[in-house]
């Protein structure tokens, strides 16, 4: 049997007096890509945020572990230091803080020791060029100004420089032409290996092509109610969620 | 969540400013204001007999005004308690080992005699009431400009050009504390750049007020003539007190015609300081000023340069910074008069509000009736860092011209707890995190700064990113 990575238990999640998840189980290992769909509202984002460690959003039931070590009431910062990232949807513009400056300070954060500044500058031009950034953007205001597709990739700029274990990409392809996810796509798997896993939320198969899909997780109101192999995502290309909408 | 508490962006250190070597004056007045002291200060300080009756005459003048009705409260403020003139135990020096060792040690402490060795075309010191030191480069003594205490300016072959100038832009009358000035102003600078002459780095004038329960009323006059250019900085704190401390300033600027003067000011008083500061700049054709402010000490302050753009085409920029902390009422801003044709003016603001501190905004932005296509732009932006803090923009427009174009911007808010979550999904601790954001907002004006002030301005705030907050 291989290490599990992650590992969610009956999980169930509130803002206020709302329940948003209601008992989600989720078992993620090394090297595995897992894919949650589903329609709006089922609590895709939710699931993610709260593994990352949200405050919005309280952890009502449930356990959530990392490496077998209990994380489910444990700060955001504390989370990424042990190798969560979450890609978010809408990521947050910070004025007066330039990329490269954040990128050397959260790397620092994560890694426990910052970089020398050359080998720093260098890293960042390198992962900038594959993702077909120009290299101006490191000096601009972190997200300040960047167009949506700017902001994604200013997003998987991030999963390159902090190379987390565990990587939540929330819906990265939303609002991408063409080029610009395959340009994510290809970040992706520059970044991916044998002892890293991702879970990626998509409404968009494109995205994971080129991905060696393991698991697919359907949510439905409020659960995850069908799982799994890449052959789910064919399914629901063509016939929709209705199509695995009920419980098996 | 659960491991780590709430937490918030320390107050500044003022450790860096609040010490205090034993100095016995040499001489001081009584504490109050009398007709008798003023005579006294005018008797010490050898003043020429106009400045005697221009003294009086502005007594006179502060006893009839009421103190200001729309500002922060100034009831801790009571004259009468008040020294208004204390004299150091030294003369003016012009090298620093003649300085005695208990004022050249503060000075030391903060750092000013390595400022000018490092990147200052000339230094003034003040103490209480005295400029202690004064010292220029003799490259820039060359060029002809004349930069010194106001006191030997007005003995010297300046003192007609004083006479026309000295509180001419801030006439006694102006307010109550502009009339306090001229009763018992003392010390200050004086700077004289002839036409053409470009003083390629800084002069700088540090003011320390040590002496307990004293006031200050340094006046600085500069006067920068046609083409001609200037970096002046200005620097001041004090030790801190159980008793108010009175800060009275004056600083006049007369820009020439396509003139430039940046003028830029670090302000640390202590926390028992009233600093009831007035500066004003009159701008010629074509000329420039640009002011640069950071304010972040005292108990009350009063501060709203004043920029007037007489000559067409006379431009200002304004970029200060205010952090209002426990305890702390600052009230600042910018006021800016369009009086000829194709002014512009520029004002950037932003203000910080935490533990309990208000910080207000005030601009007011004047345009008459002949100031064709005058243009001018405000923005100010507060951040209140804890639901104690307070933050206010008082805007205020007087537009008589139909063909200007006047834009105001306010901004007023707080750390956005999303940002945080995002930094923190980042790694970054909460404190970090929260410091990032603030150093942030306070970027844009942190670059204007001289560099070692914006190297002081990120310890002031702790906002070391990699920080201990």
């Amino acid at each position: 049997m291989k290490d599990t990575l992650l590992e969610v238990r009956d999980l169930c999640v509130t803002a206020g007096e709302k329940v948003i998840l209601d008992g989600a189980d989720l078992t993620v290992c090394p090297g595995e890509i897992h894919v949650l769909m589903g329609t709006n509202g089922a609590g895709k984002s939710t699931l993610a945020s709260a593994i990352m460690g949200d405050p919005r959003y309280t952890i009502a039931r449930g356990v959530i572990e990392l490496d077998g070590e209990d994380i489910t009431h444990t700060s955001a910062d504390v989370r990424a230091r042990k190798g969560v990232f979450l890609s978010f949807q809408t990521p947050q513009e910070i004025p007066g803080v330039t990329l490269e400056n954040f990128l050397r300070t959260a790397q620092g954060a994560v890694t426990g020791q910052p970089k020398k500044v050359l080998a720093f500058r260098r890293e960042l031009a390198e992962k900038m060029a594959l993702l077909g950034m120009d290299s101006a953007y490191a000096e601009r205001y972190l997200n300040v100004g960047f167009s949506g597709g700017e902001k994604k990739k200013a997003e998987i700029l991030q999963l390159l420089m902090l190379n987390p274990r565990l990587a939540l990409l929330d819906e990265t392809d939303s609002g991408l032409d063409v080029d610009a996810v395959k340009t994510v796509s290809a970040g992706i798997r520059a970044w991916h290996n044998e002892s890293n896993a991702l879970i990626i939320i998509t409404h968009n198969a494109k995205i994971l092509e080129g991905l060696d899909v393991d698991r697919v997780h359907i949510l439905n109101d409020r659960h995850i109610v069908r799982t799994g192999g890449a052959e789910l995502i064919r399914t629901i290309t063509e016939q929709g969620f209705e199509a695995v909408k009920e419980a098996e | 969540m659960a491991e780590t508490g709430r937490s918030e962006i320390r107050d500044i250190d003022r450790s860096l400013y609040d010490f205090r070597y034993e100095s016995d004056p040499d001489f001081q007045v009584e504490s109050g204001l009398t007709p008798e002291i003023v005579e006294t200060i005018s008797r010490e300080k050898n003043d020429p007999d106009w400045m005697r009756a221009f003294r009086l005459k502005s007594l006179a003048v502060y006893n009839k005004m009421p103190l200001p009705a729309w500002g922060p409260p100034l009831d801790g403020l009571h004259m009468e308690n008040i020294v208004t003139y204390v004299r150091p135990k030294t003369d003016m020096r012009g090298t620093w080992d003649e300085v005695p060792d208990d004022i050249k040690n503060t000075f030391e402490r903060l750092g000013i005699p390595q400022a000018e060795r490092a990147s200052l075309a000339g230094v003034g010191a003040q103490y209480d009431s005295e400029v202690v030191y004064h010292n220029v480069k003799k490259e820039v003594l060359e060029q002809g400009v004349i930069y010194t205490d106001l006191e030997s300016a007005l003995h010297s072959d300046q003192a007609e050009r004083i006479r026309e100038h000295f509180m001419h832009l801030v006439p006694p009358g102006d307010h109550k504390f502009a009339a306090l000035h001229g009763a018992v102003w003392s010390g200050g600078s004086y700077v004289y750049v002839p036409k053409g002459v470009s003083v390629e780095i800084p002069l700088q004038s540090y003011f320390r007020l040590n002496a307990p329960g004293a006031g200050q009323f340094e006046h600085t006059l500069i006067i920068v003539d046609e083409g001609a250019y200037l970096h002046f900085i200005e620097g001041c704190s004090a030790p801190k007190y159980n008793v108010a401390n009175l800060h009275a300033g004056c600083v006049e600027i007369f820009v020439g015609k396509n003139a430039r003067v940046r003028y830029s000011t670090i302000e640390n008083w202590s926390k028992n300081m009233y600093n009831l500061n007035t500066k004003r700049a009159v701008v010629d054709e074509g000329g420039t000023i640009e002011w640069v402010s950071g304010s972040f000490g005292s108990h009350t302050s009063y501060l709203y340069p004043m920029s007037i753009l007489r000559g067409e085409g006379a431009r200002m920029e304004f970029t200060g910074i205010t952090f209002a902390g426990n305890g702390q009422e600052l009230d600042t801003g910018a006021q800016v008069v369009h009086a000829a044709a194709g002014t512009s003016s520029h004002i950037m603001t932003k203000s910080l509000a935490r533990d309990g501190g208000v910080s207000n905004f005030r601009s007011s932005v004047i345009v008459t009736k002949d100031a064709h296509e005058a243009k001018s732009a405000v923005s100010c932006e507060s951040l209140m860092l804890d639901d104690r803090s307070r933050s206010d923009t008082i805007p205020v427009m007087d537009i008589r011209c139909d063909r200007a174009d006047v834009g105001h911007e306010a901004k007023i808010g707080r750390i956005s707890e999303d940002a945080v979550f995002y930094l923190m999904s980042r790694g970054l601790s909460e404190e970090d995190a929260r410091a990032l954001i603030v150093g942030g907002f306070a970027e844009p004006i942190a670059k204007e700064l001289p560099l070692e002030y914006a190297v002081e301005m990120n310890n002031l705030i702790h906002l070391e990113m990699s920080g201990t907050l």
